[in-house]
């Protein structure tokens, strides 16, 4: 019993490290370039504050799932792992709402604003962020049923408090 | 442990912990629920509430200027509405939340209290979080614009629309903090009482 519900967050938790992973790198990778009358409209990810933002918080939590993975038969610090999976599942919501927030005026514009849509001159650097996007999504929805799993297995009076 | 009258309420399937701490630790809970209330309320209203108009002379025709009115309204982008959304359903927990501290000693949970207030509480800080975020930094372009993508700024023609929205999003930060401690307390709880 134990030892499925150690394979079970095991396997969630790289689900979780590859979707971050390459929400990441997927991330860093875009950009692209368009001429639009004679003017260099180049787009990067270092453009926007939020992107920078989505990078960092990404990159913190592919960080913390493998030092996690490999933190395997200690059993003194699994309560605070608990603890520090809310954290990053907070975070990673976060980072994933506010990219999408901008990736949303990217791909629509803001006619209230008066923000026109990026996304027609520079449709390589949509693409790439939108895929990373999805990653960043997988990865924030891996999380919360990690988080969900690891209360469900932790109140079950089945199993031990250290799985 | 021997339970003491009046302070402790059963438990029902789990172990018991201390009466003193328990009712010190519950009433900081409650307290620190009320507050997290009032935060996300407040936010959710005043982000509801934000709307400004403005009148700008465009040309002038002859003798008579050529107004155009302009209106800032939070429905006009996205991330305000989920953040409004958000805030209300936050708010709507921890009143909840409350109501069941306060008055839900005598209803029988069948052993799943302090596991559906851990769950919800968790779930419930993902989604203040993810509003009160995407809020900040819609807020964050609207302040600074964005001179690659030619986005202009609006700050410094609807003043008073971002000052009310920066008013909501401090409140909404407010909340996170409160419900990430008291999300932790519940937790804790959780894990406590399984010993």
């Amino acid at each position: 019993m134990v030892k499925t519900r150690r394979i079970i967050t095991t396997l969630l938790r790289l689900l979780a490290l590859g979707a971050t992973l390459s929400a990441t790198v997927v991330m860093v990778t875009s950009h692209d370039s368009a001429d639009v009358l004679n003017l260099k409209f180049s787009a990067k990810y270092t453009n926007s504050p939020t992107f920078k933002f989505y990078v960092i918080a990404e990159a913190i939590a592919t960080g913390y799932s493998l030092i996690v993975l490999f933190l395997s038969s200690k059993s003194l610090v699994w309560r605070l792992i608990v603890i520090l999976d809310v954290v990053i599942a907070m975070l990673l919501t976060s980072s994933i709402s506010a990219a999408l927030a901008i990736a949303q005026i990217g791909k629509k514009g803001n006619s209230h604003a008066g923000w026109l849509p990026i996304c027609g001159q520079v449709p390589k650097f949509c693409d790439h962020v939108t895929g990373a996007l999805i990653a960043g999504f997988v990865a924030a929805i891996v999380y919360l049923v990690l988080n969900l799993y690891s209360l469900h297995a932790v109140l079950s009076p089945l199993f031990p408090v250290k799985p | 442990m021997a339970p003491q009258s009046g302070t402790e309420k059963p438990m029902f399937g789990y172990g018991s912990i201390s009466c003193k701490a328990k009712s010190r630790w519950s009433w900081t809970l409650v307290g620190l629920r009320l507050l997290a209330f009032l935060a996300t309320a407040a936010a959710a209203v005043v982000m509801l509430l934000n709307k400004q108009t403005k009148t700008f002379v465009i040309a002038t025709v002859g003798t008579t200027p050529v107004n155009l009115t302009l209106t800032a309204k939070f429905q006009h982008t996205p991330a305000f509405v989920f953040f409004v959304v958000a805030n209300g359903l936050a708010s709507i927990h921890n009143l909840l939340m409350v109501m069941v501290d306060l008055f839900g000693s005598k209803v029988d949970y069948k052993g799943l209290r302090f596991a559906m207030i851990a769950i919800l509480d968790m779930l419930n800080v993902a989604l203040v979080s993810g509003g009160a975020n995407a809020a900040a930094f819609m807020a964050e372009l609207g302040k600074n614009g964005n001179s690659y993508a030619r986005w202009d700024k609006i700050c410094d023609r609807f003043g008073r629309f971002c000052d009310r929205g920066g008013g909501a999003l401090i409140a909404s930060f407010v909340a996170l903090a409160l419900m990430l401690i008291i999300s932790v307390i519940s937790i804790v709880k959780v894990l406590k009482s399984n010993k």
